[in-house]
């Protein structure tokens, strides 16, 4: 597997197939945890971990596994690479564990991880399926990390609070631009009209590029994120 | 067919193996630094309840397990630390368990002085609601501090509840589920040490359960 190969995944992940913003993906710790930059930082991070593992050993374990019992396979996979994970969490992050708090085991249940494996991972190989998880994970962390900023400076008024959750070191506020912000911001619904809010901005974002390109004359270039969105 | 099954069970089996052993040797990699983290924590949460007072060695060391059934709130065993300064008993922190939070228990540190005043109040482990109940933590707002000083004398019983109940204390904005339960598991905690201080005091530390 070559650079280019590798940068078409990350770029997938990253933008066109985003599992959050275009394949709506693992909205339960999304919308959640993103209450701030660092927890939703945190959880992407962790979220990368699994994936990253989770299609390495699906990909790895492909040859030998019968359709029939592949998926209680994935569960097993991710179900204790998700404890792994944990435990180093609670090893080298506990402040972090102790603030993301059960949306660290509920990773579990990230229907992104596998949908990797389902749709990925069990039908390429070993490096392009570790590239898919890095770049599928990034994508995820990008849109939490994203999603937490805006949250947490309109919610509360804050940028980059209890950054000490990642660092060590005494709990610092961050930036404190106003005391208190709009709660609604952080609460369930404030994440869905977020959520809503970039999702709109990626379309305007690709709209803008297929214009662009087709007022050069060129073939439209991003074909691939016109597909409609799958709920799951 | 059967033979399939057989082969299916089989791989399954080995995967299983497989996962187990690495989440063995996960646990078995971190067990002594999460172990280490628990009591740097635990060490860490006790100090803050204790405003400022003098005391000497390591207050885990003074750990005292009260197995159920017992008069503080919560179904499980309570923790108690007791704190001396030359040799002479100054304090106890009570890590009790509010059954009754809006989205499950809520972990509570109750720190009383020998003359029964509330030393602080901090708030262990708790799932209420960003933004509304998770005021009731230290770091997020002041509500937790209107506790230190008081006691079962100030105010008088009848005034240990919120505002909203005919009490004295303040509510928090848009919560009343979660600070009624804390409120009343300090009320409980300090009746429990009101009636039982000297056994307290007098009790040898527990033995590690590990």
């Amino acid at each position: 597997m070559n650079a280019t190969a590798f940068g078409e995944r990350l770029k997938a992940g990253l933008w066109q197939d985003n599992p959050g913003l275009v394949q709506m993906l693992g909205l339960c710790p999304l919308l959640a945890v993103t209450t701030t930059f660092v927890n939703g930082f945190g959880l992407g991070i962790a979220t990368l971990l699994v994936l990253g593992g989770s299609n390495v050993l699906v990909s790895a374990t492909r040859r030998w596994i019968r359709t029939e019992i592949r998926i209680p396979i994935y569960v097993l996979i991710i179900a204790s690479l998700v404890t792994c994970i944990e435990l180093i969490f609670k090893a080298w992050f506990p402040t972090l564990d102790h603030s993301l708090g059960i949306f660290i085991p509920l990773i579990v249940t990230n229907c992104a991880i596998v949908a990797r494996a389902e749709i990925f991972a069990s039908k390429n190989p070993v490096g392009q399926s570790l590239a898919d998880g890095i770049g599928m994970g990034a994508g995820f962390t990008l849109l939490l990390a994203t999603l937490g900023f805006v949250r947490e400076l309109i919610g509360s008024g804050s940028i980059l609070s209890r950054m000490d959750l990642l660092f060590g070191g005494d709990p610092m506020r961050g930036l404190v631009l106003v005391d208190g912000g709009w709660l609604l911001a952080i609460l369930p619904p404030g994440a869905f009209f977020a959520l809503a809010i970039l999702v709109a901005a990626k379309s305007v974002l690709d709209n803008r590029q297929r214009q662009k390109a087709r007022d050069a004359g060129r073939a439209p270039g991003a074909a691939t994120s016109a597909q409609g969105p799958t709920i799951s | 067919m059967s033979l399939g099954i057989a082969k299916s069970g089989l791989t399954l089996a080995a995967i299983a193996a497989i996962c187990a052993a690495l989440v063995a040797v996960t646990y078995h990699l971190t067990r002594d630094r999460i172990a280490a983290n628990q009591q740097a924590m635990l060490e860490q949460s006790l100090a803050p309840a204790l405003a400022g007072l003098e005391f000497e060695g390591p207050i885990s060391e003074s750990r005292l397990v009260i197995p159920p059934p017992h008069d503080l709130p919560g179904p499980g065993p309570a923790i108690v630390y007791r704190v001396f300064a030359s040799g002479k008993p100054l304090a106890a922190l009570i890590a009790v368990t509010a059954p009754n939070g809006y989205a499950g228990p809520i972990r509570i540190l109750v720190g009383i002085s020998y003359e029964g005043n509330v030393t602080g109040v901090r708030i262990l482990e708790h799932r209420e609601t960003p933004g509304l109940g998770d005021g009731i933590e230290s770091t997020r707002s002041d509500w937790v501090y209107q506790f230190d000083g008081r006691s079962l004398g100030d105010p008088a019983l009848a005034g240990w509840a919120l505002k909203r109940d005919g009490g004295v204390f303040d509510q928090l904005s848009g919560a009343s589920v979660t600070p009624r339960a804390v409120l009343q598991a300090i009320r409980e905690t300090l009746l429990y040490f009101d009636a039982h201080r000297e056994a307290l005091f007098a009790a040898p530390a527990s033995e590690d359960d590990k």
